[in-house]
């Protein structure tokens, strides 16, 4: 039996399912494995589901998204939180620590216009099964969720930091040898350590890792000179509404 | 009457819809609806850092993150004082050409050419042509990957340069993929070119950046062909936007003109001169005009671009040393707008920066912003000359017409719905 999928996005650059779509020559592989049921930037059969997994891009900021995303809830097994904006707001959530209005008006000539609200999580809303990090997740994040759904098996995704991830490289350390800002201690795995490897500090675009000590990074971040500024810009970011940075991030 | 509807427009990046109503044969009321939720980029970017509107804007677009870091990267350079050497900027123009080449194979296969077809979707085109589309995008990414260290939101591209120099012995074998990209368009050209292709003709004021030196994308003037000839830092005196209620995109026109046009046509309307002899031999062969007055060709002027710039990343990737790709600067304050060419058209960035390095005040202009009225005014001169046809085949063909401008509804909001009223 063929997976039925569906992917859908919400308040977001689409950059997730362009990084599917970087399956490239492996695509008519993956098409031998799932059905698309419902993918509007792909294909213009739409159909309403039952969907065995959703993939979910983007945060939702508008009264309508909410209704969709509980219907897409309704009609799926599995719903996949794809990427930073689904899984915390991510980068537009940048704009929550300024009233709407102003955000409004600061784009906006007429912002009476604009149906927006602050933008939230998928799972402010509804139950999220997988949540799949990154700023886009990594190709193979995906795809090992699509293998553990075909198996009935948990996928497995990485809780600890990139430093992790840095190691296996052998990569030298850019926080504590050249005292550059980099979020790996706090920052998920599964991207590879793709920043460090081509010499820059990691931004944290996967988010927090599973239980990070954020205070331990502040007082880090002092150290090798950062302001207080710099250090909120840093946690509000990627995931600045995620439990774990809330608090630094100054919600 | 008449009513057309789209709810969903698909095969398009990002959420748009279309109503329209016919009378009579003759546009009652047409709106290209956006109603993708709204970002507010340009708010989000006050009291960030200098530095971190390369990775910020990137996030603006899925699809065309190349140009707008480089636009951003261009902009804050600017007003930094930074002037890269030859190196940089040569790196740079080959991970646009990558983002092009991406972007429009992505467009071509896997988003319009199902139309040409006749079919829902890339998926059920031959599964030969499907493999050799996909292999095409896949040179397309990984140049942006190799420079860019990631393929979707490159990381390498920062103020002063790039983080590093990629290893030439990882290019070199991109140039035997190169080829076999030429190869493909060029023979997609002559499929499309001979589909059951509509015909329309419009007059619209196609700009482009220009540049004497080769074919324009990360830097040159404004130019159209009705006589615009003007510098990056004057886009604004010239371009106005203004808000409409159906839209969250804004909409863009020539001060004491009209909508306009940007995108491969425009480039090609402007700089095809500049194309490669095989790309121009190939216009020659398919009949493809300079001047082509018809906005479906668009996807011909695709393929055209991918077969030329994949010339120019071959010599690009020849010529290339690896070497110093970054130079030191100075934060101060200031002022400054950048354009490039996105895959989509020119790409609109301006800054004001305080003498900490923090951005207080930002300007974005992605193409299908400025696209956005043109599409409405193509719409009002297509659908009187298919207006005795069935409400689902007028639905069809203006998804077709709006998907050639290839819209990246996410970029101009800083989704596409049809709805046709026919009466």
């Amino acid at each position: 039996m063929k997976l039925k999928i569906g992917v859908f996005k919400f308040t977001s650059c689409s950059g997730c399912q362009i990084e599917l779509l970087r399956l490239n020559e492996r695509l008519p592989e993956l098409l031998n494995l799932v059905t698309v049921q419902n993918w509007a930037m792909a294909s213009s059969n739409l159909q309403q589901g039952p969907y065995d997994i959703a993939l979910v891009e983007g945060g939702i900021s508008t009264p309508e998204a909410i209704e969709e995303v509980k219907m897409i809830r309704k009609n799926s097994k599995i719903l996949v939180a794809l990427g930073d904006c689904a899984v915390t707001g991510g980068i537009p959530s940048i704009r929550n620590w300024m009233k709407q209005r102003e955000a409004e008006s600061l784009v906006y000539p007429n912002p009476e216009y604009v149906p927006s609200t602050r933008i939230y999580a998928v799972d402010e809303y509804v139950k999220v099964d997988v949540y799949l990090k990154g700023c886009p997740p990594s190709l193979d994040n995906m795809l090992e969720v699509f293998k553990a759904a075909i198996l009935d098996v948990r996928p497995r995704l990485r809780q600890h930091p990139v430093c992790i991830e840095c190691k296996f490289y052998e990569n030298e350390c850019l926080l504590t040898t050249y005292k550059q800002p980099c979020m790996g201690p706090v920052t998920a795995a599964g991207c590879g350590a793709i920043c460090p490897l081509v010499g820059r500090a990691c931004e944290g675009c996967y988010g927090p890792m599973s239980n990070p000590n954020v205070k331990a990074m502040v007082e880090k971040l002092k150290e090798i000179g950062l302001s207080d500024d710099d250090i909120v810009r840093k946690f509000r970011k990627y995931a600045g509404m995620s439990e774990y940075y809330r608090e630094v991030a100054k919600l | 009457m008449k009513n057309i509807k789209i709810d969903y427009l698909t095969r398009v990046e990002g959420k748009g819809g279309l109503d329209l109503t016919i009378e009579g044969g003759e546009v009652k009321d047409l709106k290209l609806r956006i109603y993708e939720e709204p970002r507010f980029f340009e708010a989000l970017l006050v009291g960030r850092r200098f530095d971190e509107a390369v990775e910020l804007t990137s996030r603006i677009c899925g699809i065309c993150y190349v140009a707008h870091q480089i636009t951003s990267v261009r902009a804050i350079e600017k007003v930094l004082g930074v002037e890269v050497n030859e190196r940089i900027r040569l790196l740079r123009r080959l991970i646009a050409i990558g983002g092009i080449i991406s972007s429009h194979a992505l467009h071509v296969y896997l988003l319009a050419l199902p139309d040409f077809l006749k079919l829902p979707d890339a998926f059920s085109i031959n599964p030969e042509l499907l493999l050799k589309a996909l292999k095409l995008k896949g040179v397309g990414d990984r140049i942006v990957e190799i420079i860019g260290g990631r393929a979707v939101h490159p990381v390498t591209i920062v103020v002063g340069g790039f983080t590093y120099a990629p290893p030439k012995g990882k290019l070199e074998p991109l140039k035997d993929e190169l080829k076999e990209v030429k190869k493909t368009a060029a023979e997609t050209v002559q499929l499309i070119s001979t589909a059951d292709f509509p015909t329309l003709k419009v007059d619209s004021e196609k700009i482009a950046l220009s540049n004497s030196e080769e074919y324009a994308i990360n830097e040159g003037r404004v130019k159209s062909n009705k006589g615009l000839d003007i510098t990056e830092d004057e886009f604004r005196k010239f371009i106005k936007e203004e808000q409409v209620p159906h839209s969250t995109a804004k909409h863009s026109k020539v001060v004491g003109r009209s909508s306009y046009m940007v995108g491969p046509l425009s480039r090609l309307c402007l700089n095809f001169n500049q194309l490669s002899d095989d790309a121009k031999s190939l216009a020659e062969m398919v009949d493809f005009r300079q001047q082509s007055d018809n906005p479906f060709e668009a996807n011909i002027a695709r393929l055209l671009e991918i077969v030329s710039l994949a010339d120019e990343a071959i010599e690009l990737i020849d010529s290339y040393e690896e070497g110093e790709v970054r130079v030191p600067f100075k934060v101060r304050g200031g002022e400054s707008a950048a354009i490039t060419e996105a895959p989509r058209g020119m790409n609109y960035h301006w800054y004001r920066l305080d003498n900490n390095g923090i951005i207080r005040a930002a300007d974005i202009s992605p193409p299908t912003c400025q696209n956005a009225k043109r599409i409405e005014d193509d719409l009002r001169v297509y659908v009187p000359t298919i207006a005795d046809m069935s409400e689902e085949e007028i639905a069809h063909r203006c998804s077709m017409l709006i998907r050639a401008y290839d819209p990246c509804i996410s970029c101009s909001v800083h989704s596409l719905t049809v709805k046709v009223r026919k009466m």
